[in-house]
């Protein structure tokens, strides 16, 4: 059983070596200049601005959970619309309860304000 | 693919249901009634426990699985359901005012308590790895939120944190181990497992896997050396909500361990029933021996849920009907008792500050006899004291280590009892025999719920330690019909 793992071992071993092996050739053999522009983080980017952390409102974090939320239950409907006529009327029962616990999710994040912005 | 569901489906998942709609039930009322009205929906919980108990008592007498075996309808997971439900109700009781007192008492509380106790009663009655998994999270995650709703205080939000993180952690293990549970079997139907592995025996991929799966389940019970959170996570979480993390998170933490452990891993003990009596060991010298140099009651009884772990864990190592007998019957009175001692400490809570040093509690017998008397026969039943719940419950745990032939384990638990004497003791002489400090009387709160859950608790204890006989009969019975002979 063990054997049939060997080939990855093999690829595992190669890709190591091959690593390792350039980063020793480039810096043994590789001239080494350093300046301004090639310590900076996009060397051939645009000029940074201003600093790498940014304060974000946390409003976005609000929004951006109750999006993941509500879209990842929405992905859900796709497997149930795929299978509707197999699951007959008891899959759209289930599917209404399913959407009516959405619901009150939904309920509950409109009424305590949270999709206002202000 | 038979998608058929039949009335077994559902009654399997009937008390978890009710709870999450009671749950849900209690979220949007709270939107459309007037902010003076809110603090009146904890009743509306009340009674969604109180019906989910009924619920899960009316089903103690069925059989089967719902749900293509994914749920158990048995009495081991009803007796286990029961107890999360209980340990539900008395925290509603036991909060109502203290959530008030701190401005705290939101109706979240109330629904987030309600669906944890839904996972836990899932959890109970889970015969699939999966559905552990599941209820796992639905009790873990509405529990890292309650121990940071004390908000503004910022032990209460470390709390939250430190446990959301190593809770989270936690989880990863227990996944794992269920991948890996399933890559060695090829199943993890509960049911499927217990047959398979007696064809198949162990291998190593199997016993990883269900070493990571006893990690996972062993930070939940706060077992040493996975205990590292308890401490600061019960000192720093509201007291109503400390008494519940530590009966209803332990019950099913230990529902799960043992219908995994005990009942489909019961093949190949001989593999694990070692790693689990040193785990068993080390919880109840290391819990023990801590509680001894804490001066503040609430970290005490940290440490000494630790302990009780440790005791628990006994009955899992035995791997015998009277240790899984012996275990739900622990679990039952503990949840009694140690409610009661958090409401007792919840009583001792002023709303001005909260004091559990042990000074607090110097000459309470003076101040509030009732209080104080209660307070002794909850430490007594921790200790383990005859007439009390604790006593019958760790009589059959020794007892079922002994049967196991784990004599050193049934010593270790002997006399790590006798030093949890000291401590509980303690309690007992400072409440009866020291007088308060000019200044340090610190007054309990008089309320009528809390009263009632500290008086019903306390009579539970004592009733499961004089007339044990029904409670016995029952844990008997669901041990028996897990464990098959």
């Amino acid at each position: 059983m063990l054997e049939s793992y060997l080939p990855i071992a093999i690829l595992l071993i190669v890709a190591t070596v091959v690593c390792l092996l350039l980063v020793a050739v480039g810096t043994i053999f590789g001239p080494r200049r350093k300046s301004f522009r090639k310590g900076s983080p996009y060397e051939s980017g645009m000029q940074p601005i201003g600093p790498g952390t940014r304060r974000m409102s946390v409003r976005f974090y609000l929004i951006a959970v109750l999006f993941i939320l509500f879209d990842v239950e929405v992905i859900f409907f796709y497997p149930w619309a795929v299978n509707f006529r197999a699951l007959g009327l008891f899959g759209f029962v289930e599917m209404l309860v399913f959407v009516g616990i959405l619901l009150v999710g939904y309920v509950y994040v409109w009424r305590k304000g949270a999709l206002e912005w202000d | 693919m038979n998608l058929q569901v039949t009335s077994t489906d559902y009654l399997s998942i009937l008390p978890p249901t009710i709870l999450a709609v009671f749950a849900m039930l209690v979220l949007v009322i709270d939107l459309f009634v007037k902010p003076e009205r809110r603090p009146g929906l904890a009743w509306l919980a009340l009674i969604g426990f109180v019906v989910a108990g009924v619920a899960a008592f009316a089903l103690i007498n069925q059989r089967g699985t719902g749900f293509h075996g994914m749920i158990a309808l048995d009495p081991y997971a009803q007796v286990l359901g029961l107890v999360a439900i209980v340990a539900g109700g008395f925290t509603v009781l036991t909060s109502f005012n203290y959530v008030r007192d701190r401005n705290i008492g939101r109706s979240e509380y109330y629904a987030l308590l309600l669906f944890s106790v839904s996972g836990m009663v899932l959890m109970a009655s889970a015969n699939n790895l999966i559905i552990v998994f599941i209820a796992l999270e639905l009790l873990s995650i509405p529990l890292y939120v309650l121990a940071g709703f004390a908000r503004p205080d910022p032990q209460s939000e470390e709390a939250a944190l430190k446990y959301f993180l190593l809770g989270a952690f936690a989880s990863g293990f227990l996944l794992f181990g269920i991948a890996l549970t399933y890559g060695a079997l090829g199943s993890i139907d509960l049911t499927v497992i217990a047959a398979k592995i007696g064809q198949v025996g162990s291998s190593p991929m199997l016993l990883i896997g269900a070493g990571l799966i006893l990690v996972g389940l062993g930070f939940k019970v706060a077992a040493v050396p996975f205990h590292m959170w308890t401490p600061d996570v019960y000192e720093g979480a509201p007291t109503p909500i400390t008494g519940f993390m530590s009966v209803g998170a332990k019950a099913a933490g230990f529902a799960a361990m043992l219908r995994v452990f005990g009942y489909s891993l019961h093949a190949i003990q001989a593999d694990w029933v070692i790693i689990v009596a040193i785990l068993s060991a080390a919880t109840m010298i290391v819990g023990n021996i801590i509680a001894i140099s804490q001066t503040n009651l609430k970290r005490m009884l940290a440490y000494s849920s630790i302990a009780h772990a440790g005791y628990i864990l006994m009955g899992v190592a035995s791997a015998n009907q009277t240790g899984m007998a012996g275990a739900l019957f622990y679990l039952l009175a503990y949840t009694f008792t140690n409610i009661g001692a958090f409401a007792v400490l919840t009583a001792m809570a002023r709303p001005e500050g909260e004091n559990q040093t042990f000074p607090a509690y110097r000459g309470l017998y003076k101040r509030s006899p009732g209080l104080a008397l209660m307070m002794m026969i909850f430490m007594l039943s921790l200790t383990g004291i005859p007439l009390t719940g604790g006593f019958i419950g760790k009589y059959y745990l020794f007892l079922s280590a002994i049967e196991a032939r784990l004599y050193w384990l049934a010593i270790i638990g002997v006399l790590t009892s006798v030093v949890s004497a000291f401590f509980y003791l303690r309690v007992i002489v400072d409440m009866f025999m020291r007088e308060a400090e000019p200044g340090q009387e610190v007054k309990a709160v008089n309320y009528a719920p809390l009263n009632w859950t500290i008086n019903l608790t306390a009579l539970a204890t004592f009733v499961l330690g004089v007339i044990p006989t029904s409670a016995l009969a029952l844990v008997q019975l669901a041990a028996k019909l897990l464990m098959g002979t």
